[in-house]
């Protein structure tokens, strides 16, 4: 038990650190896309929602969960999607070597 | 049934450590538009494979309801991934809010589930997931309404504000202590939940819309934390990661954010954001300004070699851009060479107006930073400011007394002509008087954005013998 949530806090320092040198190095003309994005890769707290749901050990978190994968999902669907339409529409005047 | 279980288990253990190369992958691939795409794909098949794989998961008995949520979800996020690029800045809020409420909804249930038997750490973080988690759905719906201009986009503020914010939030941190301390406590779950919706609520009637850019990365940042803390708490190191990098994206750009407009961290941190007050309004004296027409301007504009326009919230408002795309072709078709230059806080979200220009197909490139183009002021023939204020007031450079005094600015003012499309000589957000308005190389071209930059349009391609 105390173990495990040691290793998660290595995880999250690591994590941390690896979200810090990357993101650093977003482009500023990507920094709504990379909100958008970063949302829906947040939105993967669906799989605890769908074990909640999946389980059903209680009628009460049954419902909560049920409502938490509704959530989540339509932020992995619309985050996802309102991304990639905002990257399609970023387009260089120097013509692309294909 | 053990070593079957076991087995299934270090399936599922393997997809979510591919589902988070995936994602780490992901945003690396943002870090410039060529490759950007390619990072939506690998988050799409990253998250595609954690779906799937959870659905593995040895304790689900029940299908029939996962699916019936997974496509009601569906249903609601497509719509509001076809939203206008303009709505985009209330449609992030908006699922910052939605993420945090499946947040504190899992959250919640697994309080239900699990107390009495929570060992301190693990309440600790719990309690932790539902306070940011509650605040943020609030504050996120809250910032959604202001962007929606659903609720009223002035700051709200009232005497000792900041001690009640504090206040409410401190109950909310006593509380999770004394769970800490007595898990058994049911009773107090509740308060944990509804005192930082309360909060939410409270800490974003003070904001006004100038301060979103840093609101929203804030309100990011927090649903990244409150994510990564049910990660701990449901045991899933993917969320735990997929957490942090969102936490660490949002704080990020908070703190691009607050540089750009010389705030310190702590300012926002704790609230007292929005409070800019027109203080600099006495001493008005009656100061003459130079006003153009929209033929007079075009002339200007043909003859120069070099142009430079600043975008700002005003031309998001006034839908201008596809005119000033119109403006740029017409420009660039003479032989001018036009860039803009973008304010990181320019428009309600970081990188606002790149996404607006980028709809109206105009290309990346010549879209320019703050710290890349202001050396290039003085060769400007003409800076042509559009339904931007602040960000070019160069009093923020040297006028001690102003509110903005030491935020960056563009350096317009250093350009040769200085044109501004302005509906009227109201000051701006903020309440800021502009000097820059008054400059002798300054020309006020009063007007509606779009319709301003469509007369001048018409005057150029009129003027093409």
């Amino acid at each position: 038990m105390g173990s495990a949530l040691i290793d998660g806090l290595f995880v999250f320092m690591l994590a941390g650190f690896i979200g810090f040198e990357v993101i650093k190095r977003v482009s500023p003309l990507l920094h709504t896309p990379l909100m958008s994005l970063t949302n829906a890769l947040d939105a993967i707290a669906v799989v605890g929602a769908i074990v909640l749901v999946g389980e059903h050990k209680s009628q009460l978190s049954f419902i909560l969960g049920f409502l938490a994968v509704v959530a989540a999902t339509s932020n992995v669907v619309g985050g996802f999607l309102i991304t990639d339409r905002m990257l399609k529409m970023f387009k260089s005047s120097r013509p692309a070597k294909s | 049934m053990n070593t079957e279980f076991a087995g299934s288990q270090h399936i599922i253990e393997i997809i979510y450590l591919i589902a988070s190369v995936l994602f780490i992958l992901s945003l690396k691939w943002m870090s410039a538009p060529k490759t950007a795409r390619h990072g939506v794909w690998a988050g799409e098949i990253g998250m595609i494979l954690a779906i799937a794989g959870t659905l593995l998961h040895h304790g689900i008995v029940d299908y029939k309801w996962i699916f019936v949520a997974l496509a009601i979800g569906s249903g609601i996020g497509v719509p509001l991934g076809l939203v206008q690029m303009t709505a985009v800045p209330q449609r992030t809020a908006l699922s910052h809010a939605f993420g945090a409420f499946c947040v504190t909804l899992v959250g919640s249930a697994e309080f239900y589930l699990r107390t009495p038997d929570v060992p301190p750490f693990m309440m600790a973080v719990l309690c932790m997931e539902v306070i940011l988690g509650s605040l943020t759905f609030t504050g996120s719906l809250m910032a959604a309404g202001k962007l929606q201009e659903v609720l009223p986009q002035r700051p709200i503020t009232y005497k000792g504000q900041n001690l009640v914010n504090l206040g409410l939030l401190g109950v909310a941190i006593v509380a999770g202590i004394y769970l800490v301390l007595h898990p058994g406590a049911k009773q107090l779950f509740p308060v944990m939940v509804v005192i930082p919706l309360l909060f939410g609520i409270f800490m974003i009637m003070p904001i006004g819309g100038a301060d979103m850019p840093t609101v929203i990365s804030l309100l990011n940042s927090y649903a990244g934390l409150s994510a990564a803390a049910m990660g701990f708490v449901v045991g899933s190191k993917l969320l735990i990661i997929a957490g942090a990098l969102d936490g660490s994206s949002g704080f990020i750009l908070s703190v691009i954010m607050c540089k750009a407009m010389n705030r310190s961290f702590s300012n926002v941190m704790f609230g007292a954001f929005g409070q800019v007050q027109a203080s600099a309004a006495g001493g008005k004296e009656e100061r003459t300004v130079r006003s153009a027409t929209a033929e007079e301007a075009s002339g200007i504009l043909a003859a120069a070699n070099r142009v430079v326009i600043v975008p700002g919230y005003g031309m998001a408002v006034a839908q201008a851009q596809h005119k000033v795309r119109e403006l740029y072709d017409a420009l660039t078709k003479r032989g001018v060479d036009v860039r803009f230059a973008i304010h990181p806080v320019a428009g309600r979200m970081p990188g606002h107006m790149n996404v607006l220009l980028a709809e109206a197909d105009i290309p990346y490139d010549r879209l320019v930073e703050m710290d890349d183009i202001n050396g290039d002021f003085p060769q400007t023939d003409v800076a042509l400011i559009i339904g931007a204020n602040d960000v070019t007031n160069p009093a923020a450079r040297t006028d001690q007394s102003s509110p903005i005094f030491g935020m960056p600015i563009l350096d317009v003012d250093k350009a040769r002509t200085v044109m501004v499309i302005k509906r009227s000589m109201n000051p701006g957000f903020a309440g800021i008087d502009n000097p820059l308005y008054y400059l002798d190389r300054t020309l006020m071209l009063f007007g509606d954005a779009k319709s301003f930059v469509n007369s001048i349009v018409h005057e150029l391609s009129g003027n093409t013998h």
